[in-house]
């Protein structure tokens, strides 16, 4: 059976705010981390949907560093207000 | 211009026939405090040596994670006027065909919100707007979508996908660059918007191998437009061309990098299994040549510019691929190579850098392509690799 989006959703943002500080994590990151845990029921436009759902809700944010990733909103060092 | 702004170093720049950036960007100090302001900091560089601009990694508009590059400045006290210095990304029309009007809504959009410096275009292609501050993002963004406009890409997804002129005013155009262009482009909102590749992925689409959009050099996904059957000649041209005095032999025969190409009097004959499409003869005879009749696209993968591994040119993945809307078999192979990558790729590990890393043998397996002639400069000479056929053959032998 297939999870639903928004449980997709909470346990991506689980993982983000864990990594916080730690590890800058990619939708691609996410995405396995969710495939991995339930296998076929996580489609990738399911993961897709759910990072979608992350960034437009306001509760992740893309940062670039480098490389793009997914981050919880923070205001930054090199901000000048 | 104005009259407080010292820019020694600068207006050395200004020196000589060459369009100068300081000319123009002086040309709005005058009016807008950050173009005063982006000169004096400029020249502080100048004199220190060193630039002064820091990285802005989370500034954007909500729901891309595309198309603005942030900038703060690292002395805001010294330079207000760019303190905060942001650059955004618009998508371009296919071939950069714009009207006048065009271009003066996107100006008075961003000499309202911004700086009022374009660039126009970006190594992307992109049109470029130069400089404005993290409150105005949002309302500049609202202005540009009201009149149709959208970012372009930026960070680890699709940068916006660009193309030549094409059939739009070029004769040589092997497919229609712009409506494959603009095809992608729509396609592929959602990767040129949100990023979710391991690193940048650029495409673009020249119409024939003369390569208008530098494809073959600068991304990762060259299509160039080629044909497979022989080049049209026009024997009446080809006469006229000696008669008029043009060296054929000196400037088309003996430089056709295969030699394929022979005079006899007035008469041109071409071996057309030996030509390799470099264009050099069409380009010096264009009313006598032409591109032949069958016409599609080479695709080539990995080209890139040196950042986190060195600079690669493309290779060529698919020797030959008909054209044609709705570019069902373009799309069908762009998935799966993003597929292939993303499953498999490595942070910040342009496409070019992953055939290299896991090979070009493996890498055709996983987007399931067959190795073909086309895809190698010269045979390989290893006599420890074997291709699988063998390996069955003698397995079955043996039994």
């Amino acid at each position: 059976m297939a999870i639903p989006v928004e449980q997709l959703a909470d346990e991506m943002y689980e993982i983000i705010k864990e990594s916080a500080g730690v590890k800058k994590l990619k939708g691609g990151d996410l995405t396995k981390a969710m495939v991995a845990k339930y296998g076929d029921e996580v489609s990738r436009a399911d993961a897709k949907a759910a990072i979608r759902m992350l960034i437009d809700s306001g509760r992740c944010v893309y940062g670039y560093f480098g490389g793009s990733s997914i981050e919880l909103p923070h205001s930054e060092a090199a901000e000048n207000k | 211009m104005a009259d407080d702004l010292k820019t020694p170093l600068l207006d050395e720049l200004e020196k000589g026939p060459w369009p100068s950036f300081v000319k123009d960007i002086k040309s709005l100090a005058g009016k807008k405090e950050m173009a005063k302001d982006l000169l004096r900091q400029l020249e502080k560089s100048y004199e220190d040596k060193r630039g002064y601009w820091k990285h802005g990694g989370l500034v954007g508009v909500m729901g891309y994670g595309g198309g603005v590059i942030g900038r703060y400045s690292a002395l805001p006290e010294e330079f207000p006027g760019v303190s905060h210095f942001h650059t955004l990304r618009i998508n371009q029309t296919s071939g950069w065909f714009y009207t006048a009007d065009a271009l003066r809504e996107i100006l008075n959009i961003w000499e309202e919100h911004g700086s009022g410096l374009l660039n126009v275009h970006g190594s992307t292609g992109d049109l470029v707007l130069l400089g404005t501050r993290t409150e105005e993002l949002e309302p500049t963004f609202r202005a540009l979508t009201e009149k149709g406009w959208d970012l372009g890409g930026s960070g680890s997804d699709l940068r916006t996908p660009s193309c030549c002129v094409g059939p739009g005013r070029c004769e040589y155009a092997c497919y229609d660059t712009l409506s494959l262009a603009y095809n992608l482009t729509h396609a592929y909102q959602d990767e040129l918007h949100r990023p979710m590749f391991n690193y940048k992925y650029k495409i673009k689409m020249s119409g024939c191998p003369n390569d208008c959009t530098a494809a073959i050099a600068r991304s990762d996904m060259g299509i160039i437009g080629i044909w497979k059957d022989d080049i049209q000649v026009k024997p009446d041209a080809v006469a006229e061309y000696v008669d008029s005095g043009l060296d054929v032999q000196g400037l088309v025969v003996e430089n056709c990098p295969t030699g394929c190409i022979e005079l006899d009097g007035n008469e041109i004959k071409i071996d057309n299994s030996n030509c390799v499409k470099c264009m050099h003869c069409i380009n010096v005879m264009p009313k006598a040549l032409s591109p032949g009749k069958e016409r599609g696209a080479a695709i080539t993968l990995g080209a890139k510019a040196p950042i986190v591994e060195g600079a690669l040119f493309g290779s060529v993945i698919i020797p030959f691929m008909k054209l044609e809307e709705p570019f069902e078999e373009v799309h069908d192979l762009i998935e799966r190579i993003w597929e292939f990558w993303d499953e498999h790729g490595t942070n910040r590990e342009r496409i070019g850098e992953f055939i290299e890393r896991v090979s070009l043998a493996t890498f055709l397996e996983g987007i399931g392509e067959k190795p073909l002639p086309q895809m190698i400069k010269a045979p390989r000479d290893n006599p420890y690799v074997f291709y699988e056929e063998y390996y069955a053959e003698e397995g079955e032998g043996e039994k």
